[in-house]
């Protein structure tokens, strides 16, 4: 029995494990106390389960638990890794690097760094959506401070090449951050071998509850910050809060699930994206966005040339998927992260995003492959554009009228 | 994007939808738009001796409301005389359609259609 509408949506979040719900429900109720209360053990049972969470976090990425500073998600987690690396080695140089894909959460961060006398360098990357890694070191300046870049693109799934970015990094005395909320239990993360200081994570990514995230701040060598939010001294003074017990507990039953089951759960996920991408590859005109190779098991970023991405949207809508259409941003623009890819406006328009997960079936795939085959026929029918091509007009020859 | 019922109706049962031969007797020809902007509109009148727009036909690349917009004007269109087609105004439409804020220039390009369309037919009329 197919429920509507099918989600293949897992990359903008995901269901919470039904697991990791009951985890989280007795340290809503029973056991409320204050992890920072000292004095009576409602609060020790408290700190003891922030602690045994923060163990699993810890323990998905081959870090040491120490490492580990919770936040409220990613977004926070690289507010606080970007401006408080910058912040505290702003003495040692003003130059900061990342990418032109990255997610909002940096590129805004780093607007607003610039704002403060920093400078930045957005570095485009290639075709196939990866960092090219000789641009990266002509970029090196000796004053650049930091370098953040994504473990793996939110909306095209490419895995960047972070241990040698890592290397490079490391060698030039460089702070290095990784935005990783789109790779926990997708890939294989090894702290003790990738050379990475800073690295966010997020919770509702990987079945944990949304409002928690954390950050891992390197030990040895030691990575500095300052802190961005100020208070109660929790965190050991990185990140003042009342510690949201029930939503930490959720994470880390969430990143243990992901350990444990990451190798069998990616292995079936995978399979059934590519049973979706020879699907749809059968449309003509079909364009994947993004490498094949270096490419998270979940992710199908695909262009149908000359349909509309939210006029699709709306034709499929028993299937929740996203657009990097114009229409479907609050902006107008299309997708960024695709135009630096160096695919024209219509392809950006015409981008749909599918991400699968734990809760996918073959049966949902099925049905998704037969709508669109339906759909983007139908389309086309509509489509003025398509009607042009069918008559061997060349469409970049057309003057049109932009508007 | 929750859309009127009447966006929603045009988007699932377009009116109209199709083509004349650039080159045929009475027919006007209009695009609008650019691909790189999201959105291409081709509308097409055939105009009856007599100066009134007999028939109308349309095909929109867009989104759901670029593509309510054009199917809502070539119903308009149609029994109207050239001149009073050129009438219609974007806020007509906009209005029919309860278009949200973000997508008022969807009903401008429709109404551009229709200019050009009327053009391309007075131009063929020499």
């Amino acid at each position: 029995m197919l429920k509507f509408p099918i989600y293949l949506d897992y990359s903008a979040t995901t269901p919470v494990d039904p697991r990791v719900a009951q985890a989280m429900i007795p340290w809503l109720t029973e056991h409320f106390g204050n992890p920072a209360s000292r004095s009576h053990a409602y609060g020790w049972e408290a700190e003891k389960a922030v602690e045994d969470a923060r163990e699993q976090v810890a323990r998905l990425v081959n870090a040491d638990a120490k490492e580990i500073v919770w936040t409220s998600g990613a977004t926070e987690s690289n507010n606080l890794a970007i401006k408080g690396a910058a912040q505290f080695y702003k003495g040692k140089g003003k130059h900061i690097i990342t990418l032109k894909t990255e997610h909002k959460a940096v590129l805004d961060t780093f607007r607003e760094l610039e704002r403060q006398g920093f400078e930045a360098t957005y570095l485009d990357v290639q075709e196939n959506g990866l960092v090219d890694l000789s641009a990266l070191k002509d970029a090196i300046r000796p004053d650049t401070i930091l370098v953040s870049v994504m473990f793996v693109n939110n909306e095209i799934g490419v895995v960047q090449p972070i241990a040698q970015i890592g290397e490079i990094c490391r060698e030039k005395g460089i702070v290095f951050h990784v935005d990783a909320a789109q790779a926990t239990g997708k890939v294989e993360i090894d702290l003790q071998t990738l050379k990475v200081d800073l690295m966010s994570f997020s919770a509702h990514k990987t079945y944990g509850p949304k409002g928690i995230g954390a950050l891992y701040v390197r030990r040895k060598p030691r990575a500095r910050l300052e802190a961005q939010m100020h208070g109660g001294g929790h965190e050991r003074g990185l990140r003042s809060g009342t510690l949201a017990t029930h939503q930490i507990v959720g994470m880390g039953e969430a990143f243990r699930i992901a350990r444990e089951e990451m190798k069998t759960e990616n292995e079936r996920v995978g399979a059934l994206r590519d049973r979706l991408m020879k699907g749809l590859q059968d449309i003509d005109a079909t364009y994947i966005n993004g490498d094949v190779e270096h490419r998270v098991p979940h992710n199908l970023n695909i262009s149908f040339a000359y349909v509309e991405g939210e006029s699709l949207i709306m034709a499929i809508k028993d299937v929740a998927v996203s657009s990097g259409s114009a229409c479907t941003s609050a902006s107008l623009e299309p997708s960024y992260v695709l135009r630096a890819l160096g695919r024209n406006d219509e392809l950006a328009h015409s981008s749909i995003r599918f991400t699968i997960g734990r809760f996918t079936t073959e049966e949902e795939v099925d049905y998704t492959i037969d709508l669109l085959h339906k759909k983007i026929g139908k389309l086309r029918e509509l489509s003025p554009l398509w009607e042009m091509v069918q008559d061997g007009v060349d469409l970049d020859s057309v003057q049109w009228a932009a508007h | 994007m929750a859309y009127s019922e009447k966006v929603l109706d045009h988007y699932e049962n377009p009116r109209n939808v199709g083509a004349f031969g650039k080159e045929d007797e009475g027919v006007g020809t209009g695009m609008v738009g650019a691909p790189a902007c999201g959105d291409v509109m081709k509308l097409q009148i055939k105009v009856g001796k007599d100066g009134v727009i007999e028939d109308a036909k349309f095909k929109t690349y867009g989104c759901g409301s670029a593509i309510a917009s054009s199917s809502l004007v070539t119903e308009w269109v149609k029994g109207k005389t050239v001149e009073q087609a050129l009438e219609i105004k974007n806020t007509q439409i906009a209005e029919e359609l309860a278009l949200p804020p973000v997508k008022i220039h969807c009903s401008i390009l429709a109404e551009d259609a229709i200019k050009a369309a009327v053009a391309d037919y007075k131009k063929k009329q020499g």
